[in-house]
């Protein structure tokens, strides 16, 4: 039987938003918390999800924690509003919270994202919630998640530095690319997630709220409007984001992120925005890449 | 010398139960003097070394140490931030077994470093100019300074430790058996190194072996430990040459000769 | 004359726990004072106790009973009851000390071990081992050898290293245990002249020399140390 026929033979039926009011307190809770500590780990009673774990759980029990029947919601997967997950995640929420669903950034009320920061920029009123699978940035240095608290509580970061200086003795530069950590309001170090390091200038003094999920792990964090979110480096070695030779090959977008399409097995390829839905919209208003044409055929 | 003692310890006991660990262990030790705690396994000597560094909260007693200002403080009375701040920048830990006090997935370099990067040193230029200087004060060439300890030998992982605590100039540092389970040769050119830094850099060193030999080369003074007590203390030569306790006479009368 | 170490009434026996406790009584009544400018020198046959003596004026032997005042950094000390930074003060500052037999350090030159006392009072490290070369070549050690540890030297090379050890510092107490036993003659003579040297510059020495020569050359006073022979135990 289906989720579908369920509700409607009333045999059985959905609370708000699929958790159950307790529940719902429980996380609100742990929320409330973590944007009073910005950037601290808060530990949480996560439940099990009609979906395996690394799809989202974390950032679904949010959404469902705090989505209310006038939001709208967009759910975007490495920038994109039109993969599985992304697509699942906005069903999902259509059905057992009945809320409006869009793929605009600028319409959402709630932001549910794997990986991405959108382009545009959010505003007040906006809550970004970031599905996190590991959220310890300490833990790949640091197995023992005691002493990994520890370190926190005494703001002990040196070893997260030694990271960075491992990157640059190994590659003369700093290699990590994604899940960069960061430093929340001077205190907390934090991860990103495995956004790229081109969106953590964007978390920084933010209009929108921030909330991170991480299901399998149990921890829900946050980074409040308005907040200082800096990306370790070193002096010498100053963190930098990506930067991209040419522009979006469909939208002629500079200073975005973009993704590398194959375009044939002859190595043929272009980069277009990884964000889906801003690469639209500029379409829309006329902008062209230099692909443009050619790809929209060959999609055909 | 400095005619105030750096450590001070009195009356420290460990219990396990109704089982004895260390009882009613006083001492002071002073800048630049190098303390040999000796005794067989079982004897307390490494829980009498845990207990004053820290590592393991005694029973009975206090351990105080002379901070830079000049105050002394109780250790066990400090908050966690300040103790562990402590043992990073101005104590040092040796360990027997190089692995408990290295990160083996990290470069050399960045083993030595990580304790200038924990005190806020963000400049990876100067960072890995000190490592390598370092690393050449204990003998590994600076083409060794992006490898990990992992493809290092016993005695090299051995003496990048001691790079590692020392590169913040501590006062005092701490070793558990330092040539433990080296080479005779190793264990030679390990002593020799450390004989040389200690009096450069006028350490007060506490040392827990069980080789007398060491104890003879490195120490100025030692403490034989039996049950969890000290049975006899007092200059290292006078204590080997002329030992008193019972426990102490066997104890040199049981050196293989060569 | 200033007399630098006064030794009164000090007795010395060893417990041997190892053999049933029994009480081995070496020496009694140990007294004597040694004066600036004068090598006092411990006569008796061996097994009399002059070694052991000699140990307990460097701190090296336990002291049992009695005191042994030493006159450091302007105050006399006693070495007998003294803790073990003063003893070790009274040795980098006051007490020199040429042993019978070095106690080798691995890898380390045989100059280092030579100037090692002179560096250990603040001396650069350099002038320090200029000062050790200079006494190698006055006992005609091998310039070949200077610089390699003298754990493989000859024992008549090591003693010379030890002569030169104990002789680089300007200490006011000098204590020589048989510095000339496996010398040749030219080289007794070198330590002979460098004891008078010590002698001439107001430097109090106590010695004990097999050599029957060296003893008369340069003996100012010989303390009998048959007169400390303890009683023996029941």
């Amino acid at each position: 039987m289906t989720l579908e026929t369920e509700i409607e033979d009333g045999l059985a039926s959905y609370n708000f938003a699929y958790l159950d009011e307790q529940t719902k307190r429980m996380i609100r809770r742990a929320i409330l918390k973590g944007i009073a500590i910005p950037g601290y780990q808060v530990p949480f009673a996560s439940r099990e999800m009609p979906m395996p774990y690394g799809w989202g759980t974390g950032g679904v029990q949010v959404t469902a924690s705090i989505i209310g029947p006038d939001d709208t919601l967009k759910v975007i997967d490495q920038g994109a509003d039109d993969t599985t997950n992304a697509v699942s995640i906005r069903a999902f929420f259509a059905k057992v919270a009945d809320v409006e669903t869009t793929t605009r950034t600028g319409e959402a009320t709630i932001i549910q994202t794997r990986h991405r920061i959108p382009e545009e920029k959010l505003t007040e009123g906006q809550i970004l919630v970031y599905q996190v699978p590991i959220p310890e940035p300490l833990r790949f240095l640091e197995p023992r998640e005691t002493e990994t608290r520890k370190m926190h509580a005494l703001a002990e970061y040196g070893l997260m530095h030694v990271k960075l200086y491992e990157d640059i003795a190994r590659n003369g530069h700093i290699a990590t690319t994604y899940a960069y950590p960061v430093k929340v309001e001077g205190r907390y170090v934090m991860d990103p997630s495995p956004t790229p390091k081109f969106d953590n200038p964007k978390m920084h003094m933010s209009d929108a709220l921030q909330l991170f999920g991480a299901g399998r792990e149990k921890r829900i964090y946050a980074v409040p409007p308005h907040t200082n979110v800096v990306s370790l480096d070193f002096e010498d070695y100053p963190f930098e984001i990506q930067t991209f030779e040419e522009p979006c090959a469909l939208c002629g977008a500079h200073g975005v992120y973009l993704d590398e399409v194959i375009l044939d097995d002859r190595g043929g390829r272009m980069f277009v925005c990884s964000d889906t839905d801003f690469c639209e919209e500029r379409r829309a208003e006329g902008h062209r890449g230099h692909l443009s044409g050619e790809a929209m055929e060959a999609a055909e | 010398m400095s005619d105030e003692p750096l450590l001070r310890v009195s009356g420290v006991s460990k219990f396990y139960g109704s089982r004895i660990g260390c009882q009613d262990v006083s001492f002071e030790l002073w800048p630049g003097e190098v303390l040999a705690i000796v005794g067989e396994s079982g004897s307390g000597k490494t829980t009498l070394l845990n207990c004053i560094s820290t590592r393991l909260m005694p029973t009975a007693g206090t351990v105080s140490y002379r901070m830079r200002d000049g105050q002394f403080r109780d250790l066990y009375r400090m908050g966690e931030a300040e103790r562990r701040f402590l043992m990073r920048t101005d104590w040092g830990f040796v360990h027997q077994n190089p692995a408990d006090g290295l990160r083996m997935s990290v470069s050399a370099g960045a083993n030595v470093g990580e304790r200038l990067m924990a005190v806020g040193e963000r400049h990876y230029g100067n960072i890995r100019e000190t490592a390598a200087d370092w690393l050449g004060r204990v003998e590994i060439t600076e083409d060794r300074i992006d490898d990990q300890p992992r493809s290092f030998s016993g005695g090299m992982r051995q003496r990048l430790q001691i790079a590692r605590n020392l590169v913040t100039g501590p006062r005092l540092v701490f070793m558990d058996e330092p040539t433990g389970g080296l080479d005779v040769s190793v264990q030679a050119r390990l002593l020799d190194l450390l004989r040389g830094l200690v009096n450069d850099l006028g350490l007060a060193v506490v040392v827990v072996t069980h080789d007398l030999a060491v104890a003879r080369l490195l120490s100025h003074r030692m403490m034989v430990m039996k049950d969890g007590k000290v049975v006899e203390t007092g200059l290292t030569d006078r204590v080997l040459d002329d030992p008193r306790a019972p426990y102490t006479q066997l104890l040199v009368s049981s050196i293989l000769q060569v | 004359m200033p007399t630098p170490v006064v030794v009164s009434d000090v007795s010395k026996s060893f417990v041997m726990h190892l053999r049933g406790g029994i009480v081995i009584p070496v020496v009694e009544h140990v007294d004597f004072s040694l004066k600036a400018g004068a090598c006092a020198v411990l006569g008796g046959p061996s097994g009399a106790g002059k070694s052991s003596i000699l140990k307990m004026l460097y701190g090296n032997y336990g002291v049992e009973r009695g005191q042994i005042l030493i006159k450091h950094a302007g105050d006399y000390v006693d070495l007998a009851s003294a803790d073990p930074r003063t003893v070790l003060a009274v040795r980098r500052d006051t007490i020199g000390y040429v042993s019978q037999f070095l106690r080798v350090v691995p890898r380390v030159s045989a100059l280092d071990v030579a100037a090692e006392p002179l560096v250990q009072r603040g001396a650069d490290p350099q002038a320090a081992r200029d000062r050790a070369a200079e006494l190698f070549s006055r006992l005609n050690l091998p310039e070949t050898l200077w610089d390699l540890p003298p754990a493989t030297f000859s024992g008549g090379e090591q003693q010379r290293v030890n002569i030169a050890r104990g002789f680089i510092t300007d200490h006011p107490v000098l204590l020589l245990d048989e510095p000339t036993a496996s010398l040749d003659a030219k080289n007794r003579q070198v330590v002979i002249d460098m004891i008078s040297e010590k002698k001439a510059a107001h430097v109090a020495l106590l010695g004990i020399f097999h050599d029957q020569d060296v003893r008369d050359e340069v003996a100012d006073a010989v303390i009998d140390v048959t007169q400390f022979a303890a009683a023996k135990a029941a």
